[in-house]
């Protein structure tokens, strides 16, 4: 994986300092909270319901065992001994002290970690494919460019106060397992009919209160013309994106009220204008960064077999293993949802235990997941046994992967000063509901907001639930029919809100539908698509 | 009642006017009528407080209730770590924030 | 109007106030003229060879348009003085500096040791931005 230079390692440093010199100034009242607000935002540090939230950037969603267990003992050192993975592939604290958190930053800085740009109105943090690497159905590593990408995008001076948040994903694969077309940009690497590799961009994708699916703008960015093109497609948006209404101000509204042709038309302008001024770094930089990710040294004698005589672990393979590209290894998913548990809270002790795992038995590599998740992206088929045994015994080995249980849900208004309705405790309430249920099933991503921000992606859930607030009391909209893969659709609402219990029961009933109506292999989802809302909302509203 | 409540600005913590500082309990929240403006700017002005507010509350049998369930959140902890409020010991404190 | 605080140039100030881009438009001969956010930077090339003066202004800290103005004046090859007036955090004089600007009349005027760090910050940049500043992508490749 990538590894800073002195020069990055200046930058990050740097970073610290400066935060510690805001911060000072912050607490000696020489600036005052307004003018303080978008200072720490852009270094990840909110003012949550009950204390500082900080979320730390995880570029590309890639760590190696040194970062996860600087990560654990934050958790233990400066907040409340756990941390919390977002959708975002980051880490959130939730206690954390603005006094303490200039040397939280520097900790961080040591193991070449940050907190840039993980909030604020500029280019976030880039996600990617958390099997990056590893997949068997990748054209390439997806992650040297999120890396250009990642270095191009820190401290952009011109794109540091644009209209809104800004975040892209980069994939290089067949399966879409970011969610790309929900992003602001989304990159696909591609290649070409003479056999080049290339970036395919779709721009004004989202998620929040106006849901869209990226349009394809561009099929074929050239390698040496891709942080021009981005760089394009950022200064249309600063110049032209609205500024005079909050919810209307991302690029999808823009790319929306243009028109993708009329914006397509602008950003081919500005692209060919910006060709002539020497922005793009040589090919030698993404040749450079590529070379820190080569294939790890694996072992070309690894047994392909498994012993699957513990019917516990052949189930926890089969629900959380994935196909690794190399034979005799696979990927491996470290379910952060126990039953009732709180979908992507990590203790620090566990932090430590999956680096020490990630050290052993995946090259020292460790990944998280837009569905906040671990995964031990390179583990020998031979040593999964001996993993999965190690992480059953710390409540780890969890058998769920995109089941119902593998529930996405966003900290809600148990953290969350935006939110209108708690997440977590309804994920608990279904998670409890339907463990004996699950495996009959199948496939099934249930998603789950606080409020119409959609930080946990309830529009592509299979089932999306949206909590809001009615008269002062929590309410909860069910949504059916939500993807976030390559046939990325959106939820429809079914109708009325229900109340917290009321809305375990319509799932229930749902996927009663489901289960009487579904044929063959199908999924909920497939189901649905093929049958549509009128028989869920019939038995829904009984 | 109007009472006010905000955040340390070091810590972070949720505090509440309590008629002479600020205090991490609720209960100990006061009226502060058509006050709330003054109190803000000076406190704020001040640093003892960070990002404060005023909100409406009802005083009942348990203590001071806040109007809205954010605030009742807020005066209690997450409710999905009850280790983690401030009434740690009583399981059934979360219920009271519904 | 707010006074120039932070000056990197070494001709005399052009002491003219800034006309708005339409008055700019019909009077031939004002050299000096102020960009509001909304305004299309682009609309001044045709006339860069006699303007001596831009004003750019911030008239919210939170509106950032006025740094790409700032961008596609100096990439279209404009020399003369780019100032940037306005609500000017201190914490973004060194990314207006990189995006072309070289006066600031903050207002309010800002503290000038914070200014001065500000402005030295950053040794090293990640980006070109026709500053002259080498990016550190360049350094690597020497």
């Amino acid at each position: 994986m990538y590894k800073y230079d002195t020069y990055d390692q200046a930058m990050v440093d740097t970073r610290v300092e400066e935060f510690r010199d805001q911060v000072k100034r912050r607490l000696e009242g020489h600036l005052s909270e307004d003018q303080f607000k978008p200072l720490r935002l852009q270094n990840g540090l909110y003012l949550q319901l009950h204390a500082y939230m900080l979320r730390v950037a995880i570029p590309y969603g890639t760590l190696n065992s040194a970062q996860m267990r600087v990560l654990g003992d934050i958790a233990d050192k400066y907040d409340r001994g756990y941390g919390h993975f977002t959708t975002r592939q980051n880490i959130q604290y939730n206690w954390i002290q603005l006094d303490q958190t200039p040397d939280l930053l520097a900790e961080l800085a040591k193991v070449e970690m940050h907190a840039i740009q993980t909030s604020g109105n500029c280019i976030r943090n880039i996600s990617s494919d958390q099997y990056a690497g590893a997949a068997a159905d990748e054209l390439v590593d997806p992650r040297p460019y999120a890396e250009l990408l990642r270095q191009w995008s820190s401290f952009h001076p011109e794109f540091l106060v644009l209209p809104r948040k800004f975040k892209i994903a980069v994939i290089a694969s067949e399966t879409d397992r970011a969610a790309m077309k929900l992003h602001d940009i989304g990159i696909r690497i591609v290649k070409n009919a003479a056999g080049e590799i290339g970036a395919a961009f779709y721009v004004g994708g989202g998620m929040g209160r106006t849901p869209m699916i990226a349009p394809l703008i561009r099929e074929f960015v050239p390698l040496d013309q891709l942080i021009t093109y981005s760089e394009a497609c950022l200064r249309v948006y600063n110049r032209y994106g609205r500024r005079d209404n909050k919810y209307k101000a991302r690029i999808k509204i823009l790319v929306h009220e243009l028109g993708k042709d009329e914006y397509t038309r602008q950003v081919e302008e500005e692209f060919a204008h910006l060709l002539t001024q020497g922005i793009e770094p040589p090919l030698a930089e993404l040749e450079r960064i590529k070379a820190h990710f080569p294939d790890p040294a694996y072992d070309p004698a690894a047994p392909d077999t498994l012993d699957r005589s513990d019917p516990d672990f052949a189930l926890w393979v089969d629900r959380n293993c994935a196909a690794h590209k190399q034979p005799g290894y696979m990927i491996a998913t470290i379910s952060l949802k126990p039953v009732g548990g709180i979908p992507g809270d990590a203790t620090g002790e566990q932090m430590r235990l999956m680096a020490d795992l990630g050290r052993d038995y995946s090259f020292d590599e460790l990944r998280v997941t837009h569905a906040q998740n671990i995964v031990l992206p390179h583990v020998r088929k031979a040593d999964l046994y001996a993993l999965w045994q190690k992480l059953d015994a710390a409540g780890l080995g969890t058998a769920n992967l995109d089941r119902i249980g593998d529930i996405i849900a966003c900290p809600g208004l148990d953290y969350c000063s935006l939110a209108n309705a708690r997440s977590i405790p309804v994920a608990q309430k279904i998670s409890e509901r339907f463990a004996a249920k699950q495996a009959d099933l199948g496939e099934l991503k249930l998603k789950i907001s606080g409020c119409i921000n959609a930080c946990g992606h309830h529009h592509a859930g299979h089932i999306g639930i949206l909590g809001v607030d009615k008269k002062g009391t929590e309410n909860y909209q069910l949504l059916l029919g939500g993807c976030e893969g390559d046939d990325t659709s959106l939820g429809t609402i079914t109708g009325p809100g229900f109340s917290e219990d009321g809305i375990v029961d319509a799932i229930d009933k749902a996927t009663e539908v489901y289960l009487a109506h579904k044929q063959g292999d199908e999924r909920f989802l497939d189901t649905y698509r093929r049958v549509g809302m009128a028989p869920f909302k019939e038995a829904i509203y009984e | 009642m109007k009472i006010l409540t905000g955040n340390d600005l070091k810590s972070g913590a949720v505090t509440w006017w309590d008629g002479v500082q600020w205090s991490l309990h609720v209960e100990d929240a006061v009226d502060v009528g058509d006050h709330a403006d003054t109190i803000l700017a000076r406190e704020q002005a001040a640093l003892r407080v960070n990002a404060a507010y005023a909100i409406d509350a009802v005083k009942d049998e348990q203590g001071v209730r806040p109007a809205h369930i954010k605030d009742r959140i807020r005066a209690l902890g997450p409710t999905v770590r009850p280790d983690l409020t401030l009434k740690p010991a009583d399981p059934a404190a979360g219920d009271w924030v519904i | 109007m707010s006074d120039v605080q932070f000056r990197f140039r070494d001709d005399e100030p052009v002491a003219d106030p800034g006309v708005t881009v339409d008055v700019f438009g019909a009077q031939s001969n004002a050299a000096a003229v102020r960009l509001e956010p909304g305004d299309d930077a682009r609309d001044l090339l045709p006339y860069l060879d006699r303007i001596k003066l831009i004003e750019v202004n911030f008239p919210t800290f939170t509106d950032g348009r006025g740094f790409s103005s700032a961008r596609v004046l100096r990439e279209a090859g404009y020399t003369g003085e780019l100032r940037a007036v306005g609500e000017l955090p201190v914490d973004h004089l060194g990314h207006l500096r990189r995006c072309g600007f070289d006066a600031f009349a903050p207002e309010p005027p800002l503290n000038p040791a914070d200014a001065e760090t500000a402005f030295a910050r950053w040794d090293n940049v990640y980006q070109a931005t026709g500053d002259g500043r080498v990016p550190i992508w360049a350094k690597r490749h020497g």
